[in-house]
């Protein structure tokens, strides 16, 4: 039923989109692409909160996310990373 | 709706609300009880248990960490499960905690608002939830954390956890050296509120 589309490790691209009501998908981390760095169980969507009660609960995943892929000039190490909390609906496989 | 009793539904040192913004947050309160949504008796259990919230309460999940080695890598595994060992429940929030290494190095934000681990911490810093610090740290983690003292050396990689969702977490700092003999409660006056959400790395400050 609610096996997880992707797995730790898997490269995935955070859609980039930005639907006219509630979400949790901050502007900077929108095309970004990252791995699954771990499975965080079904949770119910934010888009879908204010009209409703979340429902069909989505599966959320930890994506890190290289520092130097986020923000152009990153004044940091290469080693440097990002990790957000992103939900299935919002992620494709990635090359 | 008329006979209003707000010494049912509302704490009675609380002053009477002035401005419009807090009459409303009175108003949806009291609706929210009458219809059912809630009962006065959980939301006097819920202020309850947030007044007991502190940050003495992730203190005390780190030094069992440090002196508990199965203990700690259950808590890195599962927190939200492991925290209830000590009596903490965050559910249905899902608790994480990140452990700081040699070589790891990490900071929470919430850049959307300010999401925290209030119910075990209590109240976030005002700077966690100012625009500068939720901006910036994403962007130049290591000139933010400088401004706090946290000075880091370029082998030890940062890690930003943006708290987007559903996990609230906490970070898990080093024991410092020196703290061989200590006792649990002992070593768990040595770690800080800044060094749980990572604006502080070295502990060494009130070892005795």
């Amino acid at each position: 039923m609610n096996v997880p589309r992707f797995i730790v490790g898997q490269r995935v691209r955070i859609a980039d989109r930005t639907p006219p009501v509630h979400h949790r998908v901050p502007s900077y981390a929108k095309g970004k692409v990252g791995i699954i760095e771990r499975v965080c169980g079904m949770h119910g969507q934010p888009e879908r909160f204010v009209p409703g009660d979340g429902k069909p609960f989505k599966q959320l995943y930890r994506v890190r996310i290289p520092q130097t892929d986020l923000w152009r000039g990153y004044k940091g190490v290469p080693g440097d990373k990002l990790e957000i909390e992103i939900f299935d609906h919002w992620l494709e496989p990635a090359e | 709706m008329t006979d209003h009793d707000h010494s049912r539904t509302f704490q009675p040192d609380h002053p009477e609300p002035r401005s419009e913004a807090a009459l409303i947050g009175l108003a949806l309160r009291e609706l929210l009880i009458e219809g059912g949504v809630y009962t006065a008796e959980e939301e006097q259990a819920m202020i309850a248990s947030m007044q007991g919230a502190a940050p003495e309460n992730g203190a005390k999940i780190v030094a069992r960490a440090w002196t508990d080695s199965a203990f700690r890598q259950r808590l890195l595994d599962n927190a939200a499960e492991t925290i209830k060992e000590l009596g903490f429940d965050l559910s249905p929030l899902e608790f994480t905690v990140m452990e700081n290494t040699d070589t790891v190095h990490n900071v929470i934000v919430c850049t959307l608002c300010s999401c925290y681990p209030r119910t075990l911490l209590g109240m976030s810093p005002a700077w966690y939830k100012s625009k500068n610090y939720r901006a910036r740290v994403v962007r130049e983690p290591r000139a933010v954390l400088a401004e706090f003292g946290v000075e880091l050396p370029q082998q030890v990689e940062v890690r930003v956890h943006d708290s987007t969702a559903e996990l609230r977490y906490m970070v898990l700092p080093q024991r410092p050296s020196g703290t061989d003999g200590l006792s649990e409660p002992d070593l768990a006056a040595l770690v800080t509120r800044d060094s749980l959400i990572g604006t502080q790395r070295d502990l060494r400050g009130k070892v005795p």
